[in-house]
């Protein structure tokens, strides 16, 4: 089954299956714990029981999505050893680290308060539940940092020496952790898990408000998210824009990729908005562009000089086609959700948010392209560094693990199985609880079940005399 | 032997590994009696039990992994290869077990199916977690700096013993676990199984330590030759105390003892790998030292180690003691 195929194209593969499958859930767990502190902040502050129901609402779809998120993310951990052992042995020194500060500052801290942050409101006060909600908020964005650190350095590695086994070792820690492409890609990926959520809680509110089934909650958080979509959709243009300049100083071949510049243009790089590369004639057949305008955006000079992929080594491309349409799907996304902010801005003004159907439509269909803009722009990222796992030091054919094809192939193939009966399930369930509105009186994650653990209810709030669990 | 750095570092990562261990161990073994009852109302009180806590369990095997990666590099890359079936076989257990605690409270209908993905995720997961320790223990081949045997070096008749006693140590703490955190008939039933676990993980403890010293010389060496022999006999002995104590705690129904007892089981047990394995990190090919990341590497965590694991342990011990005492299963009924 798997004859013709090396054993290091199966790798890359499972590696690529299983992280898309991955990078959904953190997307929207890092998105949604940080609103459901704000839910949960407001609804302190206020009193009002809106914000408790909608609190409880995104809960629940928060424990199925963090669930799914922490079983995929496992997978990833082990990965790198199964798949991908060379790399371990040369990088581990440096990446090995970097992941270890992820599971001590992050991951525990967020499986730590997670059972008090579901199960324990009436088990807990207010305020040491409150704590828990914001610790779990502060391990989503602490786990960024170190992951998006770790992919940073591999793209742009510093701060290191090589030893006589052939291993990366650590000179400098600060110039490790905080390499020269981390700043701009946390701030490029923590905006988008937040624009993500955004998409998704305005569609679900859409959708609602389309089924004229929409109450106070409904409303609440269209406002909620097309106010986050108005402010940050533009802001991540502009961060984007900025992570680009940044790939163009230290990855310039990436940029070449996503700009389809195979040619060098010494008067001024077209943009090329549409076109089919082909990697084997290095043209790009039927291109619609516009003359000199990659200059200004790269250079801030319509006549300034672009270098193209004919002044790199053709071992050393990565594949323009994916990297070209990867780029351009996240982008004309980008452009949408921008647009999505300004209308809804547009129809604030006139008071007719919650009333034009045609924008709810929008909204509705703009839901889920969060998550897709999140994947196409890891492809590009991530596809655009190759040939290399550390950029121009170590190439991905070396970094594979001595493995068999079958071995590779059959583990791809089961993976791909159990993802798609899991996605498929996990997805069913998160639409069925997004599909029913907010409502008063919402409950927690399994408050409505007809038994559960002792903490799990609030028993003191129903026998005010009881003392908490242990003699319950 | 100087105690140094990288000395150091294997018994932080040999803690995690044993944290690992017994704390999801007993998740897995709860999931593992699931078949074992079958009234719905009994299932729903067992996952209960251990749903607010699997997951920061679960998280020491992330540690464990992740741990080695950065401490022993070459340990990882040639380990984790030559059990690469287990491994895979256990993160497919994992996540069908992990998922089952969210979406069985989804679906009346396909709730019987989310029981089977509980039970069957944490069987796959408990009996490749045993395999994988007897792969190791077996020895693996080295080439170079990489793995260099087959594909199935992995199977053989001692990794499936080990296999089989990790599942049977496993239900024995699941046992335990719900003797101290149930009441009524499904407690009467957890002393029940733990009385035959008890046995069963006894009956499986002394096969895997009679084979064990016949996989490899050194083994041999260090059980039965002076000086190790001086910090190998007291483990048998205090196995057999151990054993003693635990049998009457069940025989007395003492609810909290019997799953500390197991604890201790199983600390024992781990000695005694300890000391087989001792100072290989790599059976028969890798020692810790030559395995060990750069000191620049191994000191960087050690400072995060110093201050974040008395904090984990600390909310840890927090979130248990949130969840403390019996679960109960008339509060719901309202």
């Amino acid at each position: 089954m798997f004859e013709g195929i090396d054993a290091v194209t199966l790798a890359r593969a499972q590696f690529a299956f299983t992280m898309s499958f991955h990078i959904i859930f953190p997307a929207l767990s890092i998105g949604l714990a940080s609103y459901l502190a704000v839910l949960e902040g407001l609804w302190l502050w206020t009193g009002r029981d809106a914000y408790l129901n909608l609190f409880r609402y995104w809960l629940k779809i928060f424990a199925v999505a963090f669930g799914m998120g922490v079983v995929s993310g496992i997978v990833m951990s082990y990965q790198f050893g199964t798949n991908w052992s060379a790399f371990s042995d040369k990088t581990g020194p440096i990446l090995g680290p970097l992941m270890a500060y992820e599971v001590l500052s992050a991951f525990f801290l967020e499986a730590g308060f997670l059972g008090v942050m579901l199960f324990g409101m009436g088990r807990v006060g207010k305020g040491l539940h409150y704590m828990a909600t914001l610790l779990v908020a502060l391990g989503t964005l602490l786990s960024a940092f170190w992951i998006l650190s770790a992919n940073s350095w591999m793209q742009t590695p510093q701060g290191f020496g090589t030893n006589e086994a052939g291993q990366f070792v650590p000179l400098d820690w600060w110039a490790i952790i905080f390499n020269p492409s981390f700043p701009y890609r946390l701030v490029h990926m923590v905006i988008a898990a937040y624009l993500t959520t955004a998409l998704v809680v305005g569609g679900v509110a859409a959708w609602h408000l389309l089924r004229r089934k929409a109450g106070p909650g409904s409303r609440i958080m269209f406002s909620m998210a097309m106010w986050m979509a108005t402010i940050v959709a533009p802001i991540q243009i502009f961060a984007g824009d900025q992570h680009g300049l940044n790939t163009l100083e230290h990855q310039p071949a990436k940029v070449m990729a996503m700009e389809g510049h195979f040619q060098s243009h010494p008067d001024g790089a077209p943009l090329l908005l549409f076109g089919l590369p082909d990697q084997k004639d290095a043209t790009v057949k039927y291109a619609v562009e516009i003359p000199k305008l990659s200059s200004l955006i790269l250079k801030h000079s319509l006549d300034a000089p672009l270098a193209g992929l004919d002044t790199i080594e053709r071992a050393d491309w990565p594949n323009v086609a994916i990297v070209f349409w990867s780029f351009r799907i996240m982008v004309g996304l980008g452009l949408l959700m921008a647009l999505l902010g300004l209308t809804s801005l547009f129809l604030r003004w006139r008071g007719r948010l919650n009333e034009a159907r045609w924008f709810h439509y929008y909204a509705l269909v703009m839901g889920p392209a969060g998550f897709v803009a999140v994947i196409a722009g890891w492809v590009t990222t991530e596809v655009g560094r190759q040939p290399y796992t550390v950029y121009g030091l170590l190439r991905t054919a070396d970094s594979a693990s001595p493995l068999a094809a079958p071995a590779v192939g059959s583990a791809l193939v089961a993976f791909v199985i159990v993802y798609f009966i899991i996605f498929a399930a996990g997805a069913f369930y998160i639409l069925r609880l997004m599909n029913n509105p907010p409502h008063p009186g919402e409950e927690g994650p399994r408050e409505g079940e007809p038994v559960r653990a002792a903490g799990v209810t609030p028993a003191t709030a129903m026998h005010p005399g009881r003392t908490l669990a242990g003699e319950g | 032997m100087s105690f140094d750095l990288t000395t150091l570092w294997a018994f932080i990562i040999a803690f995690a590994v044993f944290a690992y261990v017994v704390l999801d161990g007993f998740d897995l073994g709860v999931a593992l009696l699931f078949p074992l009852f079958k009234k719905r109302h009994d299932r729903d009180v067992m996952m209960n039990s251990v749903a607010p806590v699997w997951d920061g369990n679960e998280t020491w095997l992330v540690l464990g992994g992740g741990g080695l990666l950065a401490a022993f590099p070459l340990a990882y890359a040639i380990l984790i290869p030559a059990i690469f079936t287990p491994v895979i076989g256990m993160l497919l257990g994992l996540v069908f077990r992990g998922v089952a605690f969210e979406f069985r409270w989804h679906t009346e209908r396909g709730k019987f199916l989310w029981d089977i993905a509980f039970f069957g995720g944490s069987f796959v997961a408990a009996l490749c977690q045993g395999i994988a320790l007897g792969a190791i223990l077996q020895g693996v081949k080295v080439s170079g700096r990489a793995y260099g045997g087959g594909w199935w070096d992995w199977l053989t008749p001692f990794s499936l013993l080990t296999g089989v006693a990790v599942v049977v140590g496993y239900a024995l703490l699941g046992a335990c676990w719900l003797v101290m955190k149930t009441e009524g008939d499904l407690r009467a039933r957890a002393y029940r199984l733990a009385h035959f676990a008890v046995i069963a993980t006894l009956l499986f403890i002394v096969a895997v330590s009679l084979a064990t010293p016949f996989l490899e010389e050194a083994y041999w060496q260090r059980w039965f030759a002076w000086p190790g022999i001086l910090i190998a006999a007291p483990v048998p002995v205090a196995v057999a105390i151990v054993a003693f104590f635990l049998f009457r705690a069940i025989e007395r129904k003492k609810d909290y003892q019997p799953f500390f007892l197991t604890l201790v089981l199983f600390f024992l047990c781990f000695v005694g790998l300890g000391v087989s394995m001792w100072p290989n990190i790599v059976p028969g090919a890798v020692t810790i030292w030559q395995a060990a990341a750069p000191a620049s590497s191994q000191k960087f965590m050690l400072f995060g180690v110093a201050i974040l694991i008395p904090m984990i342990l600390a909310y840890t011990v927090y979130a248990y003691w949130v969840f403390r005492g019996k679960v109960d299963p008339e509060v719901g009924y309202h």
